[in-house]
């Protein structure tokens, strides 16, 4: 991982411009909406499947296709490496204690963001948890 | 008038809202974490933003591993942030708000938190990376959080809570 005194200058561009993308994805599938997530929960609409594997396709296609194409990220120098991570029983509790809080909320980190600066433009209080 | 065939039937049941809003964005939602790996080779996730911003002000271990990695995470943060904002704006006029109580935003909240620590990732890092890199850890972590998630709903609707 390079440091931030030899990054390349456009290193922090690039992820507020992937950030961007990302946000207006979750944007435009309304899984910044809390009643959107609980629909699919209860089974009322199977929508967000698309938005998880879609999004999982596009990452799948770019994961096995670069690191044929290039030896290093240009803008890093390091290596491309698939998102793996070692299994243990953590991950499956971890993976419990999210779905208990997913499944109360309707919320999860990434949308939650995007919930806030939403909330944040009506002049409302921005904060996810404040009281309704 | 002639009914729909069985399968547009089906299709309306399952997705009353279409697909195409949740085909678009999670597509986007890919290309933004895809942009980011081809340009860094980093394969981006959101949840571990709070602890590697508590790194600015703590000396603890915990936090201080992720000392690298705290400006690009709060620049993918505040993305995030403008992004949806920008569509908020742009498509529907304004901000959105939820009638979900707020004691199951908070209590969920508190939830999500712990368990994306624990179980090393949420639905962006293991669903959107792990699940595209089929990382077999990944796949039970969402697995686990998928099945756990509906019970739950389901649970909390059976007892009369709406929303």
């Amino acid at each position: 991982m390079a440091t931030s005194t030899d990054r390349h200058p456009l290193f922090i561009p690039l992820v507020l411009v992937g950030g961007l993308i990302f946000g207006f994805g979750l944007g435009y599938s309304h899984m910044a909406r809390p009643e959107v997530v609980l629909n699919f929960l209860q089974f009322e609409d199977f929508g967000l499947l698309f938005v998880m594997f879609g999004g999982a396709a596009v990452t799948g296609i770019v994961f096995f296709v670069m690191p044929r194409v290039l030896d290093r990220a240009p803008l890093t120098g390091d290596p491309f490496e698939r998102r793996l991570k070692s299994f243990d029983r953590n991950v499956l509790i971890g993976g419990a204690i999210f779905g208990v809080g997913w499944g109360l909320s309707g919320i999860c980190p990434g949308a939650a963001y995007g919930w806030w600066r939403s909330r944040a433009t009506d002049g409302v209080d921005p904060s996810p948890t404040g009281a309704d | 008038m002639v009914a729909d065939p069985v399968p547009l039937q089906l299709a309306a049941e399952l997705f009353p809202n279409g697909i195409s809003r949740y085909a678009i964005g999670g597509l986007f939602v890919g290309l933004g974490a895809a942009v980011i790996y081809v340009g860094t080779g980093i394969s981006a996730g959101a949840s571990t933003f709070l602890e590697s911003t508590l790194s600015y002000v703590s000396g603890q271990s915990r936090f201080q591993q992720y000392v690298a990695s705290r400006d690009w995470r709060l620049v993918f943060t505040l993305g995030i942030i403008l992004g949806a904002a920008v569509y908020a704006v742009v498509y529907q006029g304004g901000a959105w708000t939820t009638d979900v109580s707020w004691w199951r935003l908070l209590l969920g909240g508190i939830f999500v938190g712990i368990g994306t620590r624990v179980g090393k990732g949420c639905t962006s890092g293991h669903g959107v990376c792990g699940v595209g890199s089929a990382s077999k850890t990944s796949l039970a972590g969402v697995l686990a959080f998928l099945l756990v998630a509906i019970l739950t709903a389901q649970v909390v609707a059976a007892l009369g809570v709406t929303p």
